[in-house]
C-alpha cells in the first residue's frame, strides 16, 4: 500500500457524523435500571391491556434466567443493565399526537433537520413515515390513504390498542421471548416501533418507511415491529436509524418478526446509520438485533437487503425459516465498518419445505481498526426436498490494521439439497486506483467509486427512492467530511 | 516546450530503468518511440503519468509550465495528460457512463470550465462512441470489466476522445490487436489530432505505424534513446530488428 492510500484513509477515519445533534426537549422518564416497576412503568404509560403486561412480566422472568450470547466475534465491556432508562418519552406524549399541529416544533424541527419532513406534501412522494424518537411514534404519515386499502400502519403500540387480535396471534410467534436474552429484554421492555397488516391480494401502494432516532441520554431503544402480509400480497418496508453523537455507549436492542402467508411477498430494507463512536472508538451504540421472517404459506417471499454502516458494535442476523413449499428467501447485506467499529452480521437460512430456495449477497468493507464478520447458517431439514442456497461473501480490505472474518454454517439433513458457496477476500486494488485517477478523478472519489461498484449487487436491490441516498451514505462512511 | 524530459533517471526495487532520458514534444507533433522488451518504455509512460512504484533519481520534466513532479496523478490528469493503459484494469460494478462523466468534470473544475450535465454528456459520449463504432449496449456495462481485449482498447480511445487531452500517451496499444481492431483504434487516433494537441505513441511494433504518422520516430535501448530521427528508422527497425541499436 503506497503512502498516498494510507493518507487518504487517514482522512477517513477522521470520519464526520452528521445526525450527531442533540434534540433539547424535556423528557419523561421513570427510574433508572430494569425491574417489575420499570415493566408496568413502561405497560401504563402505554395504557396497555393486562395481558401485555403479563407477557412483558413473563419475557422479564426468563430474561433474569438468561445469559447474553457469546458466540459472537465481538468484544465489549459488560453491559450493566441497571444503568440504563428503559423508557423516554417528550413530555405530555401519553397520548400520541392527533396530527402535526399538537407536535412540539422541536421535534419537527428534528426530522426536517435530518432530511424527513412530516408534513405529507414535503414527503418523499410515495413513501408513508412512521416516525420512532426515543421511545414513542411522533407521527405517522399517508395513513388515511392507506386505511382505504385495508392496510393498517401504524406504530406497535397503537395496534395493541386497536388490534388485539393480530397481536395476540403474532407477536413472539416468529420470535419466540425465550429465544435468548436480548429477545427476552427486548420482549418485556419494548417501547415502540411500527406494526403492517397488508390484507388478503391487495399490493401495498407506496414505501412504508419507519424512521429510528435516538435522542435522550443513557436511554436503551427497544423497538419492536411487526409486519403480516396476508395471502396474495405484496409490502415494500424500509427502516432508518440515527442519534446523536455521545461519549457513552448507548443500547438499542430491536425484535423484528415479518409472517408472509401463502403467495405473499415481504421485501424488508435497513439503511442503519446509529453513531458509530469516534475515531478513538469512544461512544456509539451497541446494536444488538432479531430480525426474523417466517414464510408461513406457500409460494411466499422474504427479502432483506440491510445497508450497516453505523453503531460501534452490529450483532444482526436478519434470518428467513422458509416453512412453505416453493418458499424464497433471500439476504442482500453491505456492513461497512470504520475506526473501532465491530459488525458480527450475516443470516440464517432454514429450509423446511419442498423447493425453498435461499440467496445470500453479503459484502463487507472494512477500513481503519475496525473488524468486520460474517456469520451465516444454512440449514436443511429432513422434509426440505430439492431445496437450493445460494451464497456469495465477498471481503474488500481497505488500509492494514482492520479485519474480515468469515465464519459459514451448513447443515443437511436432506441429500437432494443443492448448496452453493462462494467466498473472496480482497485489498483495494492499486492499479483500479490508478487507472481512476489517471482519469483525473480524486483518490477519495476513486476508493468511493470501487466501494460503491464492490457493493453494487446489494445497493440496486433497495428500493428506488433510497438507493440514490445509500450510495451516498456509503461514500459519506469513507470520507473525510460531508459534501 | 510543452513536454521536456531532461537527464531523467530512474529506479524500481534496486534496479535502474531509465538512465539520463532526453525528450523534446511540441505542441502538434506525433512521436513514438520503438524499442525492444525491458528497455524501459513503458517506465517512461508511468512515470509521466506520475504512478508512485518509481524512485526519481535525477532529472526534470516539464509539462505545459508546470514541474510534473509537483503534480499528483489525477492533477496531471486534469492538465491534459492522458495515458491509454497497455492493460486496462477491470473496475466491477462501476458504470462507464458516470465514470466518465466524474472524469470529465473533474477536469472542468481545474480548467475553471462549467462542469457537464448529464444530458449534454450522454449525447457527447453517444456521439464519439458511434464515431469510433462502439455499441451503445458497451456504454452500459461496468468498466473494461469482461471486455475483450480489442474492446478494452477501442475503449480507451473512446475515453481519450471525450477527455480530449493535450497529451496523449499510447503505451503498446496495438499489442493484441487484429488488424480490423488496430483500424479502428488509429482511425480514433487521426481523427483527435490537431496542431495543438501531441502525441506520444510507444510500440514494439511498425505495425502501427503504419497507420499513424510519426512526426518523429525514437529508438529506446536499455534505457535511453539511442537514435532519434524520422519515419525512416521504423523502416530499418522492420529490415533488421533492433540488433543493430544494442
Amino acid at each position: 500500500m503506497n503512502s498516498e492510500t494510507l493518507n487518504t484513509l487517514d482522512t477517513y477515519s477522521k470520519n464526520k457524523y452528521k445526525y450527531g445533534f442533540v434534540t433539547d426537549i424535556d423528557n419523561e422518564k421513570p427510574k433508572k435500571g430494569l425491574s417489575e416497576d420499570t415493566i408496568k412503568f413502561i405497560s401504563l404509560k402505554k395504557n396497555e391491556p393486562k395481558w401485555m403486561l403479563d407477557w412483558r412480566l413473563k419475557s422479564f422472568a426468563k430474561w433474569k434466567k438468561m445469559k447474553e450470547p457469546k458466540w459472537a466475534n465481538l468484544s465489549f465491556p459488560e453491559i450493566d443493565y441497571q444503568d440504563i432508562y428503559y423508557y423516554s418519552a417528550p413530555k405530555g406524549f401519553e397520548k400520541k399526537p392527533k396530527d402535526l399541529s399538537e407536535v412540539d416544533p422541536k421535534l419537527i424541527e428534528t426530522y426536517n433537520k435530518l432530511g424527513i419532513p412530516l408534513e405529507e406534501q414535503k414527503v418523499l412522494a410515495g413513501v408513508a413515515v412512521d416516525v420512532v424518537f426515543d421511545s414513542v411514534s411522533v407521527a405517522t404519515t399517508y395513513k388515511g390513504e392507506l386505511e382505504k386499502l385495508g392496510i393498517i400502519f401504524c406504530s406497535i403500540g397503537e395496534a395493541i390498542q386497536k388490534h388485539p387480535d393480530l397481536i395476540k396471534k403474532y407477536l413472539g410467534s416468529v420470535i419466540p421471548p425465550g429465544d435468548h436474552s436480548f429477545s427476552a429484554l427486548n420482549s418485556a421492555v419494548f417501547t415502540d416501533g411500527s406494526f403492517v397488516y397488508i390484507p388478503e391480494g391487495v399490493k401495498c401502494p407506496m414505501e412504508l418507511s419507519t424512521y429510528f432516532r435516538i435522542n435522550a441520554e443513557n436511554t436503551g431503544q427497544f423497538e419492536r415491529t411487526l409486519i403480516i402480509a396476508d395471502k396474495g400480497s405484496y409490502v415494500s418496508y424500509l427502516e432508518g436509524c440515527t442519534a446523536p453523537k455521545r461519549d457513552d455507549n448507548q443500547l438499542h436492542a430491536a425484535n423484528v418478526e415479518l409472517i408472509a402467508l401463502e403467495d405473499a411477498e415481504i421485501k424488508y430494507s435497513t439503511v442503519q446509520n446509529w453513531y458509530p463512536g469516534d475515531e478513538d472508538g469512544k461512544g456509539g451504540i451497541y446494536n444488538f438485533v432479531t430480525k426474523r421472517g417466517l414464510c408461513a404459506g406457500k409460494n411466499s417471499k422474504i427479502s432483506w437487503t440491510q445497508v450497516e454502516t453505523g453503531s460501534s458494535i452490529t450483532w444482526k442476523y436478519p434470518s428467513c425459516i422458509l416453512k412453505g413449499d416453493n418458499s424464497i428467501g433471500e439476504f442482500y447485506s453491505v456492513a461497512i465498518t470504520n475506526n473501532f467499529q465491530q459488525a458480527d452480521t450475516g443470516t440464517k437460512m432454514t429450509h423446511i419445505g419442498k423447493n425453498t430456495k435461499s440467496k445470500i449477497i453479503s459484502k463487507g468493507i472494512s477500513l481503519g481498526k475496525s473488524q468486520n464478520t460474517y456469520r451465516g447458517e444454512v440449514s436443511f431439514l429432513r422434509k426440505a426436498e430439492k431445496a437450493r442456497n445460494y451464497t456469495q461473501c465477498d471481503s474488500l480490505l481497505v488500509g492494514n490494521q482492520c479485519g474480515a472474518h468469515t465464519v459459514p454454517y451448513i447443515d443437511s439433513k436432506n441429500n437432494t439439497a443443492v448448496i452453493e458457496h462462494e467466498a473472496s477476500t480482497s485489498k483495494i486494488n492499486e492499479d483500479q486506483l490508478y487507472y481512476c485517477r489517471q482519469r483525473g478523478l480524486s483518490h477519495e472519489e476513486a476508493v468511493s467509486l470501487i466501494v460503491n461498484g464492490f457493493c453494487k449487487q446489494v445497493l440496486q436491490e433497495l428500493p428506488m427512492e433510497f438507493a440514490v441516498e445509500a450510495q451516498k451514505l456509503v461514500s459519506i462512511s469513507l470520507e473525510g467530511s460531508v459534501g | 516546450m510543452f513536454l521536456e524530459i531532461n537527464d531523467l533517471s530512474v529506479k524500481i526495487e534496486n534496479k535502474n530503468i531509465l538512465k539520463n532520458l532526453n525528450l523534446n514534444i511540441n505542441k502538434g507533433e506525433v512521436h513514438a518511440i520503438m524499442g525492444p522488451n525491458g528497455s524501459g518504455k513503458s517506465t517512461l509512460a508511468n512515470v509521466l503519468a506520475g504512478k508512485e512504484d518509481y524512485e526519481i533519481l535525477n532529472g526534470k520534466i516539464n509539462f505545459k509550465d508546470n514541474d510534473l513532479f509537483d503534480l499528483n496523478i489525477e492533477e496531471r490528469a486534469q492538465e491534459g495528460m492522458f495515458l491509454a493503459f497497455q492493460y486496462p484494469v477491470e473496475i466491477p460494478g462501476v458504470n462507464i457512463t458516470p465514470f466518465l462523466h466524474s472524469a470529465i468534470n473533474s477536469k472542468k473544475k481545474r480548467m475553471n470550465e462549467d462542469e457537464i450535465d448529464n444530458l449534454s454528456f450522454a449525447k457527447l459520449l453517444k456521439s464519439k462512441a458511434s464515431d469510433l463504432g462502439i455499441n451503445i449496449d458497451m456504454l452500459k456495462r461496468s468498466v473494461n470489466t469482461g471486455f475483450s481485449g480489442g474492446e478494452k482498447k477501442r475503449y480507451e480511445i473512446l475515453q481519450m476522445s471525450i477527455l480530449n487531452p493535450d497529451l496523449a500517451i499510447l503505451d503498446e496499444t496495438d499489442s493484441g490487436l487484429d488488424i480490423d481492431a488496430l483500424k479502428i483504434v488509429t482511425d480514433g487516433v487521426n481523427k483527435l489530432k490537431t496542431k495543438d494537441n501531441s502525441f506520444l505513441i510507444i510500440t514494439h511494433y511498425q505495425k502501427l505505424l503504419d497507420y499513424i504518422k510519426p512526426d518523429f520516430v525514437h529508438v529506446m535501448v536499455n534505457g535511453s534513446i539511442v537514435k532519434s530521427g524520422g519515419s525512416e528508422i521504423a523502416a530499418e527497425i522492420e529490415k533488421d530488428g533492433f540488433q543493430k541499436f544494442q
